[in-house]
């Protein structure tokens, strides 16, 4: 036998092991319980099942309470951000202080304090209840995490692009603005997405504050739906919302995959 | 807004010289890069700078518009001192241009957007005259026909004649270049060299920091050496490469030459 000969052989092997080991496992388990535990057809159903709420309140939520904590997180990102890179001395500490604060803490910890703690210490209860005070939490520290994708991003805009903006007669605002954010923008679209897809999962803990039927994100209703309607008992709604969280995220992810791909190409 | 203009101990009469600096000293740390520079270029000259690498010239011309901090000296644009606090330095810089020997166009923005930016946002001009004045500059470099391509889909040679375009369209009183040609292939150097050539002809005051010997000797009113963070020698560009009278230029100019 030649070499080649030999690993071929070996492909084959490992190919009829492994659909051996499929077949074996196809056979052996219990397909009808597996089924009505984790695909049960009454909650499937189209007509009938969870999907409805699923998709129209806790996809639609959570999509809504992403936005909401990306928007908000990159609008504080941005200003500490900019704070970190003032040449004001006490800003970049105040900014410096913020980020290593929330970024060691869990985010759940945070969300847990804004809903509990800011109705106990201003007697203030924000727009939106539980869920309110929940996404403030989150805004908080996604802002701490794109504050440092930010910076890494203004910073990787090469110095001459300021140099020859002022040598214009720019001012520093008018520069920042127009010259050096929209390229480190475009230098942390990768990075900022993968923050998105993150928050995405995140919106996930907001179940643990509790909401009004209507403020529900996915995770919330698929939980919902373990102790009633038409799957009660299954973890059926569980594997629905978890379809329901990749149609979203891994079209993401890939697209992530992509524009860092384009990105490597097109260094200048 | 301008500060007042700094009186001069001038004689009535006397053109004041678009440029002067005297006795500028610029340190990094301990590193005196810049040693008590004298220097003076008058409305209309163009004047050259050359010098081995590390000597200063990059510097000089870079605090000329304070894009570098001087340590100590003063620099006068047209009479204005521009380390005076009372003078608007984004002013004075506006009626400066700048060419970098690596260009630094805004990559993000088309040529035509590269030449508008700052007329609009510096100037405060209308759309329609930013786009004419900037259609006008790019005529005059010979890239009427690119002026919706972006930098990355130019040659080196067209991104440089870009970048002067675009500081030629803020219709500036002088202009400086920091080795315009030396990031160039040989073949793209003659286009940049003919664009500053014309200019120099149409009166532009000019100071050119340079490697092109030729250039400097056809299209200089004067030529300055400089070594080790002073000026060694000056004069006539002619009269300097050929008759060098410092040993420090000779033997620089035999390297070069
Ligand atoms: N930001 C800086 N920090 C410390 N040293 C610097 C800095 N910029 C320049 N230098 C030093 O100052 C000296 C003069 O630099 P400069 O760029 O003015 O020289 P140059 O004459 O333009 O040389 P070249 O022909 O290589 O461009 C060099 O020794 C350089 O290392
Ligand atoms: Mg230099």
């Amino acid at each position: 036998m030649t070499r080649r000969q030999r690993a071929a052989l070996i492909q084959v092997v490992l190919y009829a092991v492994l659909v051996v080991g499929i077949v074996v496992l196809a056979l052996v388990a219990d397909w009808p319980t597996i089924r009505d535990n984790f695909w049960n057809p009454d909650g499937v159903s189209w007509a009938d099942g969870n999907w409805q709420d699923l998709i129209t309140i806790g996809l639609v939520n959570t999509v809504k309470y992403t936005a909401i904590a990306f928007g908000g997180g990159l609008a504080l990102g941005l200003l500490l951000a900019l704070m970190r890179l003032s040449p004001v001395a006490p800003y970049r500490w105040l900014a410096t202080a913020y980020i290593e604060f929330f970024r060691g803490l869990p985010a759940l910890v945070v969300m847990v304090f804004m809903a509990t703690g800011l109705p106990i210490a201003f007697g203030w209860t924000p727009p939106g209840g539980l869920v309110g005070a929940g996404l403030i939490g989150l805004i908080l520290v996604a802002g701490a995490y794109m504050a440092e994708t930010l910076r890494a991003g203004i910073q990787a805009v090469p110095k001459g692009q300021t140099e020859a903006a002022r040598s214009l007669g720019m001012r520093p605002g008018a520069t920042t603005v127009r010259v050096v954010l929209p390229q480190a923008f475009r230098i942390v679209i990768p990075p900022l997405t993968n923050e998105f897809v993150l928050l995405i999962k995140d919106t996930a803990l907001l179940f643990l504050l509790g909401a009004a039927a209507d403020q529900r994100e996915l995770t919330s209703v698929a939980r919902d739906f373990l102790s009633s309607g038409p799957s009660t008992g299954t973890a059926t709604s569980l594997i629905q919302a978890a379809i329901l969280y990749l149609v979203i995220t891994l079209p993401l992810t890939q697209l992530v995959a992509w524009l860092e791909r384009r990105q490597r190409r097109a260094v200048r | 807004m301008t500060a007042e203009q700094t009186s001069l101990p001038r004689e009535p009469g006397a053109p004041v010289p678009a440029i002067q600096v005297r006795g500028l000293h610029k340190h990094y740390g301990r590193h005196e890069v810049l040693q008590g520079i004298d220097f003076q270029v008058d409305a209309g000259q163009v004047v050259c700078v050359i010098g081995p690498s590390g000597s200063g010239k990059s510097t000089l011309l870079r605090c000329v518009n304070r894009l570098e901090e001087p340590t100590s000296g003063e620099i006068l644009i047209e009479g204005i001192d521009i380390c005076d606090r009372r003078t608007d330095l984004d002013d004075i810089r506006s009626r400066i241009g700048m060419v970098f020997q690596q260009f630094n166009l805004f990559p993000h923005l088309s040529v035509l957007k590269n030449l508008t930016l700052a007329q609009r946002n510096v100037r405060r001009r209308s759309k329609d005259e930013a786009v004419e004045i900037a259609r006008q500059t790019l005529a005059k470099v010979g890239l009427s026909d690119k002026e919706s391509a972006y930098p990355a889909h130019l040659s080196g040679g067209q991104q440089q004649r870009v970048a002067i375009a675009r500081a030629l369209s803020m219709n500036p009183d002088m202009m400086l270049f920091d080795e315009p040609t030396s990031a160039l292939d040989p073949e793209l150097v003659g286009d940049v060299l003919a664009v500053m050539k014309e200019l120099a002809q149409e009166g532009m005051t000019m100071m050119v920091v340079t490697h092109e010997m030729g250039f400097a000797r056809e299209v200089g009113d004067h030529l300055v050496f400089m070594d080790g963070g002073v000026v060694v020698e000056e004069g006539r560009p002619a009269d300097v490469l050929s008759h060098p009278q410092h040993e420090r230029t000779q033997s620089f100019l035999s390297k070069v030459l």
